[in-house]
């Protein structure tokens, strides 16, 4: 009793702990709940929480770009990119197609590094050249980088499919995984198991799964040299590099350890999908992934996750449902009459409702930036350096 | 004079036009306190930044421990085992005081991204060691009691001071003080005196730029005097003070 007190009082004075493990609950109870709560025809819900879990991880990863390292990458979904474009040609029939002939189909795990590796050494080749640039002008070139790769993407002809892109990629798959009740099967362990859409819950699990690695290995390296490092030279570059720190490499590092998460991220994405196209990779998915960041808390793990899945939840579910409510509502108050289209120009709430949906989007960003400038869950340096502005306290010599 | 750890010779850093430093040779004895001094604008800084690799000398050479650093990067002359600290303070300011000195530690840290990843024994050791060692360089500098504060909010003198241990946790046989003085009242230039006797003492040799000549003449063995980016006077503290172009560099000529 008084270890557990011991412990709950040590670790549970840090806010990121009770984060974590609200988090870790959350994730457990989701499918549970969600399949009682729709009698068992949740497995939409938890596909699409399974497919929050690659911005989620996303996000995570730009977090170590922007939030640790303070370089702001507009182009991140460029690795995305790169990263399911690479598991798609070396885990589909597409090579056959191709002047190589011969198709390739490397095993889903296998796969799933490759991508990683590919994704991080592009971060390399775009970061060595470019990573001396401070600022604004970082900002420009990964912009550019951004909307240049899926352009290669779509205009690289047979090798990546042009504009349709590559299709039936191979599903991920495990040596063995248990079925029960929850998809209307008796308890068993199938070997050799092969994820599909009627096993949504499965993708749900792998995905927690896979977060709960990528947080592990990148709280680590937070709370490392290499985390100091990151640190140090967001706040001053030129006194990290007369301290010791090769101020190059450690920007390196950040931005390829963010693109390694993220080519990790879009392989997993191809796999699931089990098609890509260079439609999905534009500069919104940069900018989604970057307000994620911002709006959950630059510098923060937990923040990031949360902002992740704020912003999922309201642009594939609450905006996406929006205008069914809205039509629901009126109806209940009584202003049915609200929910057709009229001949002068009115039509209806429903279409109303979805014509403005990138509009609400917009508010609902800017409100919770001005209710929480700071983010969701800000890290505490971030807090401090809230305080310290709005105090604004010149700094006297 | 076959003992001098650093050796800066021809050296020379236009900007443009502007020579902020012209053609200066000196060498610094090992083991001693030596300073630098010059009316402002005289390119001391300048000289330091040359000397620690912010700057590229546009000619001349820089010698370490018999080693050429000629334009080096920062972090190699800090690994090779120059420290330095900044005329305006620059912390870290959102990190602990304790962080601060860690981070000093970067250089001589071993473990690898893996070791980082993973949170390896070897990487918990090596962490483990280095806040010990940062917890005695707080010390050192009267600072273990605010080693959890943020940096910005130490009070000024604490912030020198912390620099001073970030500086030492490079592991520098070198240590380069720009105006470690400055704001200073007088106890606190006695408390820093004291500091810079303490540092000797460890093996390490101190090059610093001072304003207060009670503090120069008392502190250091030898000194060069800049102005105008040139040296113009070069020797023990009585030497300079009756040399006759530091007087005018300093009051001007009479006329």
């Amino acid at each position: 009793m008084s270890a557990a007190g011991a412990f709950f009082r040590t670790r549970m004075r840090s806010p990121n702990a009770i984060a974590y493990t609200i988090m870790i609950l959350a994730a457990l109870f989701y499918p549970v709940i969600v399949q009682f709560a729709t009698n068992g025809s949740g497995d939409y819900l938890v596909g699409l929480a399974a497919d929050g879990g690659i911005y989620m991880l996303m996000a995570i990863g730009l977090n170590v770009v922007v939030g640790f390292a303070g370089l702001l990458d507009l182009g991140y979904a460029a690795f995305f990119a790169i990263g399911s474009y690479t598991y798609a040609i070396v885990a589909s029939n597409h090579m056959g197609v191709t002047p190589l002939g011969h198709s390739l189909h490397v095993p889903f795990w296998i796969a799933l590094f490759i991508g990683l590796f590919v994704a991080a050494t592009a971060g390399v080749m775009l970061g060595a050249p470019t990573l001396r640039l401070r600022g604004d002008y970082l900002a420009i070139v990964t912009l550019g980088f951004g909307e240049i790769v899926p352009r290669v993407f779509r205009n690289a002809g047979v090798w990546t499919g042009g504009v349709p892109g590559i299709s039936a990629l191979d599903v991920p798959t495990l040596p063995g995984w248990f079925v029960g009740p929850w998809v209307n099967m008796d308890f068993a362990w199938v070997p050799n198991f092969r994820f599909t859409s009627a096993n949504l819950t499965a993708y749900y699990v792998l995905m927690v799964i896979l977060i709960t690695g990528v947080v592990f290995l990148v709280n680590n390296l937070y709370n490392s040299r290499l985390g100091r490092a990151w640190m140090a030279v967001r706040e001053d570059e030129t006194a990290a590099a007369a301290s010791g720190v090769n101020t190059v490499t450690v920007k390196l590092l950040a931005f390829s350890i963010g693109a390694a998460t993220s080519g990790f991220a879009g392989a997993f994405y191809g796999a699931k999908l089990s098609y890509v196209s260079s439609e999905n990779f534009g500069f919104i998915v940069s900018v989604t992934v970057l307000a994620m960041v911002v709006l959950g808390g630059m510098g923060n793990i937990p923040g990031a996750m949360l902002g992740a899945f704020v912003l999922y939840f309201i642009l594939f579910w609450l905006l996406p449902n929006a205008p069914t409510q809205m039509e629901n509502l009126a109806s209940a108050i009584g202003l049915g009459s609200l929910n057709t289209a009229t001949p002068n120009g009115w039509p209806g709430i429903a279409e109303e409702v979805s014509r403005s949906k990138y509009l609400i989007f917009g508010l609902i960003l800017v409100g919770i930036m001005l209710l929480r400038p700071q983010g969701l869950l800000p890290s505490q340096v971030r807090k401090q350096e809230l305080k310290h502005t709005a105090d604004a306290v010149p700094a006297g010599k | 004079m076959t003992d001098s750890i650093l050796k800066v010779s021809g050296l020379t850093k236009r900007f443009g036009g502007l020579v902020a430093v012209d053609n200066v040779t000196f060498e610094v004895p090992t083991g001693e306190v030596f300073a630098l001094i010059g009316p402002n604008g005289a390119g001391k800084t300048t000289l330091f930044n040359c000397i620690t690799g912010m700057y590229k000398p546009t000619l001349g050479t820089v010698t370490f421990r018999d080693r050429d650093l000629t334009g080096s990067p920062p972090h190699r002359t800090a690994k090779a085992g120059i420290a330095r600290t900044f005329q305006n303070i620059r912390l870290f300011e959102y990190m602990s005081a304790l962080d601060n000195v860690r981070l000093g530690h970067h250089s001589r840290m071993h473990a690898k991204l893996w070791d980082s990843l993973l949170k390896t024994p070897f990487e918990r050791r090596e962490e483990r060691h280095i806040v010990e060692h940062s917890m005695e360089l707080l010390d050192l500098v009267g600072l273990s009691s605010h080693a959890d504060n943020y940096a910005r909010n130490l009070a000024y003198g604490q912030q020198r001071r912390l620099e001073i241990a970030r500086a030492l946790a490079t592991d520098p046989k070198l240590l380069l003080l720009d105006e470690p003085a400055a704001g200073f009242t007088p106890q606190e230039k006695v408390e820093l005196m004291a500091l810079v006797q303490v540092i000797l003492k460890r093996g390490v040799t101190v090059f610093l730029i001072e304003h207060d000549m009670r503090v120069v003449m008392q502190a250091s063995q030898r000194i060069v005097v800049l102005d105008h980016g040139e040296k113009i006077a070069e020797g023990a503290p009585t030497e300079v003070r009756t040399n006759q172009r530091v007087i005018e560099a300093y009051l001007g000529k009479s006329a």
